[in-house]
């Protein structure tokens, strides 16, 4: 193994060429607004600073999106500065296709989170601006950091926050919740932590690209392909490690429980395609038939699951273990439609399935019940909230026509062309999953007649779900543009699996 | 000016004598406050100093005047810390602070000391003055005394038993400098009386640390001592027992597998016993003191991979240990309304009561546990690395699940100060100087979590 090729690595990194530390101010844009916000006393401009903090961070990242370049599979915009000398520990940001669409959706969904929670947080206002904010420049940073302590500290930090809004916002069993949630997720980050020394110690450097495109011995890769997926598995969650998840969505407020399935959840399934890929190509294959079959296992557990659910919410988390079952599972297909599929899926539940969760909040709001019985026959009381229910209930079981359809037909075309058996399996929880969907839309639109009176969504609701239905159809119509800019970096990992296998 | 903190900090005892045998007691605790900080100030000249004393037995280096400055800021910070309304009664208060002065000189010559009666010596200085304090307290009941005697007792063995390692030292190398016995004493590492010599003279410091198996004292200690003095037994001599650990296992290098394993052992049983019997604890003292034999353990993986970076460590990792344990006992005492002892139920409802005082907790607590941002994740992630650097995965993996384990008492604090709701929650009102040095606190533990390199830098070149 040549020092040239790690040189060349390097390179990868194409430093800015705005001069202008344009990754740093997407990441830190919102701590700012988040220490204005610790200063302010009035609720009202607490509220307003904070949603604008969250508009101008998405439209910084949306800048990046402009000028993103999608001719080349190299990281751009890239900041590089020396940080703990020492231990070689560098300050290095750059992003690529892999990660720009997550940029994005996280950008897009905060503003949602603090527009969503408007009304419906009635006490500690501050603290829970603060929470979300702070959160949103933790995963920004996870997404944009190319050291592996970087890495680390934005992935460890996000738990607090997170940690908080569950534990001091959420429903009823909040503590058993919360703690579940931290105690599992940080289980899993010391086994990564771990792994990030060991790379360390072989390379002398925290730099992600060093340490990826390496050809290390089948033992060690054994061991890092191990403690990484421990970590991202728990995150995503995998079949196994799925158990905090429900209570965690159930319990979280609407914003968190938004943040939560839309963000943190592809913060495993990116970790997977960052980390364990490029790093342990050999034990990646190895390991690709449990990978597989824990995927296909969560896809058909998690539909049969969500079948017999009561709880709106919990139903939807249930169904996020399926969902997510489908991108790991393309993942380890090593197609290119496959990971393309991946990638698509990571999107697409993010922006679905925080959608749906909106719609649980909208509803709870006004009912303070999460029961499907509940909440039936919304048919004729909210025409304009059923509308769009039923849309992104559509998209959540990939009609076509909608954003999941299109993701899911490129990651089951790349298991197909691998495993057979695997993708026939897949097939069947996507039916599942139009059982499910359909069963709770038909409780919610025509089941028994109530004399209720309960008002339709309102402006700013509307405000808040409009650009993600709009997502859903520009993505179900029209993907070309967005798998544009994921296929060169994804393809270039293929091939560079390739080489090192 | 060599020796100008000593001086000091001599002098600010003196001067507290000779008010105690005087008539004029009043505000004692302002006085306290303003010459503790002058102290502090006065002595940061002479940080560059170096030299030496009394032939060699006193070394004055920048290793040993930033292991200074350090107790004298833990010294300033307790003496702030200090509340009015509880724990010693007005008319100890002068003796209070004296022995409190003498024993944080004693710490202090403990880092300058290079030779082995020396170092009894001012290991003796600092302990004494606390055995006098230990029983001080002003709801009097049974348990201080307890305390005191255990103290008293722990001590005075493990003193013995350092005296008798120090003796095979001596044996060894016919002298007892420790310049004299650093080129014999790795030739007899390899031979039980030279593991045994280093270990047993080494239990003086770990009495200090309270490290497995010599922690037993700490738990009761904590409880049965008032808060303000538990706060500087369970954080300063820690300091100084981490200089001296560094000082001696230096000798070592490069160390004996047996010499190595007992220091794995030891660091193992010490975080292990302390994050599991911290599980099930109800007083947050008693909670704080299993976290310190825990902290003890992690601080173990630094010293025994026998390295400058590790050694380099584990003076970064007191530091911040420095810091944030005393943010949590800064909650205890803050909370404590007439100086008894704090369990974790009365956190119910803080996050109401006080958010700066909740998040203050909530900080500390991470730190402690070691999630990022905080100094506590910086700090055990040169441990870590050091010890995985010198080949002891083991150890760095019952590290990582460790962290894991107490993450559910440290978690538990933040839970019952925030999620825990109250029907009739006072509100807690914090004076400006209370708020001052919760925000300092705050600001410390995220700085060195943060933008460690200016300091691991300037730790690493006074090693």
């Amino acid at each position: 193994m040549g020092c040239e090729r790690l040189k060349a690595m390097e390179q990868l990194i194409m430093m800015n060429p705005l001069d202008f530390p344009i990754l740093s101010t997407t990441i830190f844009l919102p701590l700012l607004g988040a220490l204005l916000i610790l200063l302010m006393k009035n609720e009202k401009a607490m509220k307003v600073t904070g949603f604008i903090t969250g508009l101008i961070t998405f439209a910084v990242s949306l800048f990046l999106y402009f000028n993103f370049r999608t001719d080349t599979y190299n990281f751009q915009f890239g900041e590089h500065m020396q940080w703990i000398p020492t231990f070689n520990i560098n300050y290095t940001l750059g992003i690529d296709g892999i990660t720009i669409f997550l940029i994005l959706l996280t950008t897009l969904l905060a503003p949602i989170c603090i527009l969503c929670s408007w009304t419906s947080i009635k006490e500690r206002f501050k603290e829970f601006l603060f929470c979300i904010l702070v959160m949103e420049t933790a995963m920004i940073g996870v997404f944009c950091s190319l050291d592996l302590i970087l890495f680390y500290i934005f992935w460890e930090a996000m738990l607090i926050p997170m940690y908080l809004l569950i534990a001091v916002w959420g429903g009823p069993r909040k503590d058993y919740a919360s703690i579940k949630f931290f105690i599992y997720t940080l289980f899993g980050s010391v086994f990564l932590l771990v792994a990030i020394i060991a790379l360390y110690l072989n390379n002398g450097t925290f730099s992600v690209l060093s340490a990826s495109y390496k050809d290390y011995s089948m033992t060690f890769q054994t061991w890092v392909f191990l403690a990484f997926a421990i970590a991202f598995a728990i995150k995503v969650p995998m079949f196994p490690f799925h158990t905090w998840l429900p209570a965690a969505h159930t319990e979280a407020p609407t914003a968190g429980s938004v943040f939560l399935a839309s963000v943190l959840l592809k913060m495993g399934t990116y970790g997977f395609l960052r980390f364990c890929l490029p790093i342990a190509p050999k034990a990646s294959i190895y390991f690709a038939p449990l990978m597989i079959t824990l995927s296909v296992i969560g896809i058909i557990y998690g539909g049969f699951v969500c079948l017999s659910q009561t709880d709106m919410k919990k139903l939807i988390a249930y169904s996020s273990v399926a969902h997510m079952g489908f991108v790991t599972l393309g993942i380890f297909s090593f197609t290119l439609f496959g990971l393309e599929g991946a990638m698509l899926q990571m999107l697409n539940h993010g922006i679905t399935t925080g959608a749906l969760f909106l719609c649980v909040g909208i509803i709870y709001e006004r009912t303070h019940s999460r029961e499907i019985y509940d909440n039936a026959g919304l048919g004729k009381i909210m025409p304009i909230y059923i509308g769009f229910f039923g849309f992104f209930s559509l998209s959540a079981f990939a009609f076509p026509g909608t954003n999941n359809f299109v993701g899911e037909i490129y990651v089951l075309i790349g298991t197909f062309l691998q495993h057979k058996l695997a993708g026939f399996l897949a097939v069947v929880g996507a039916v599942l999953a139009a059982a499910y969907m359909l069963r709770l839309l038909k409780q919610i639109i025509w089941g028994r007649v109530d004399k209720r009176v309960i008002a339709d969504m309102n402006v700013r609701e509307i405000i808040y779900l409009l650009p993600l239905a709009l997502f859903v159809l520009w993505m179900g119509i029209f993907p070309r543009p967005f798998v544009a800019v994921i296929e060169k970096s994804l393809s270039f990992l293929m091939t560079q699996m390739r080489t090192y296998n | 000016m060599l020796i100008l903190p000593e001086l000091n900090i001599f002098l600010f005892s003196i001067l507290f004598l000779f008010i105690s045998i005087s008539n004029k007691k009043e505000n004692i605790l302002t006085y306290a406050k303003a010459i503790s900080a002058l102290v502090f100030f006065a002595s940061l000249l002479s940080v560059t100093e170096s030299g030496e004393l009394f032939s060699g037995a006193y070394r004055i280096d920048l290793f040993s005047q930033i292991f200074k400055m350090l107790i004298l800021l833990g010294f300033c910070l307790v003496t702030f810390m200090f509340e009015n309304k509880n724990e010693i009664e007005d008319e100890y208060l002068p003796e209070y602070f004296m022995f409190l002065g003498f024993s944080a000189l004693g710490l202090m010559m403990m880092t300058s000391s290079v030779e082995l009666i020396s170092i009894v010596i001012s290991l003796e200085v600092s302990s004494y003055s606390l055995y006098v304090i230990l029983p001080l307290r002003k709801s009097q009941t049974k348990i201080q005394i307890e305390a005191s005697m255990k103290y008293l007792f722990f001590g005075a063995v493990s003193t013995g038993i350092m005296i008798f390692g120090m003796s095979y030292l001596y044996g060894i190398a016919h002298s007892t400098f420790l310049k004299d016995i650093i080129p014999v004493l790795p030739g007899f590492l390899n031979q039980p009386i030279g593991v045994m010599a280093l270990i047993f003279t080494l239990t003086g410091f770990f009495f200090k640390l309270s490290l497995f198996p010599m922690h037993f004292w700490s738990p009761d200690i904590y409880e049965g001592a008032s808060n303000t003095t538990t706060t500087f037994i369970g954080t300063i001599p820690k300091l100084a027992g981490a200089a001296l650990l560094i000082r001696i296992t230096m000798l070592a290098f490069p160390g004996s597998p047996q010499f190595i394993n007992i220091l794995i052992v030891l660091a193992a049983f010490s975080m292990t016993l302390g994050n599991l019997v911290g599980l099930v604890q109800k007083d947050i003292k008693r909670l704080l003191a299993y976290s310190g034999i825990a902290h003890a353990g992690y601080l173990m993986m630094g010293v025994l991979a026998l390295s400058k970076e590790g050694n380099a460590a584990v003076f970064y990792y007191i530091a911040i240990y420095m810091f944030m344990n005393l943010a949590c006992f800064y909650v205890v005492i803050l909370l404590s309304k007439t100086g008894e002892n704090v369990t974790i139920d009365d956190l119910a409802g803080l996050s109401k009561r006080s958010p700066l005082l909740a998040l203050l907790l909530a900080v500390s607590a991470f730190s402690l546990a070691g999630i990022p941002p905080t100094g506590g994740f910086t700090g055990k992630l040169f441990l870590f690395m050091s010890a995985f650097k010198a080949g002891h995965l083991p150890i760095v993996l019952i590290g990582a699940v460790n962290t894991v384990i107490s993450i559910f008492f440290y978690l538990n604090l933040v839970r019952m100060s925030y999620s825990k709701d109250v029907p009739l929650a006072e509100p807690l009102k914090l004076s400006f100087h209370e708020k001052v040095l919760c925000y300092l606190f705050i600001f410390l533990i995220l700085y060195m979590g943060i933008l460690p390199f200016g300091l691991f830098e300037i730790f690493k070149a006074s090693i």
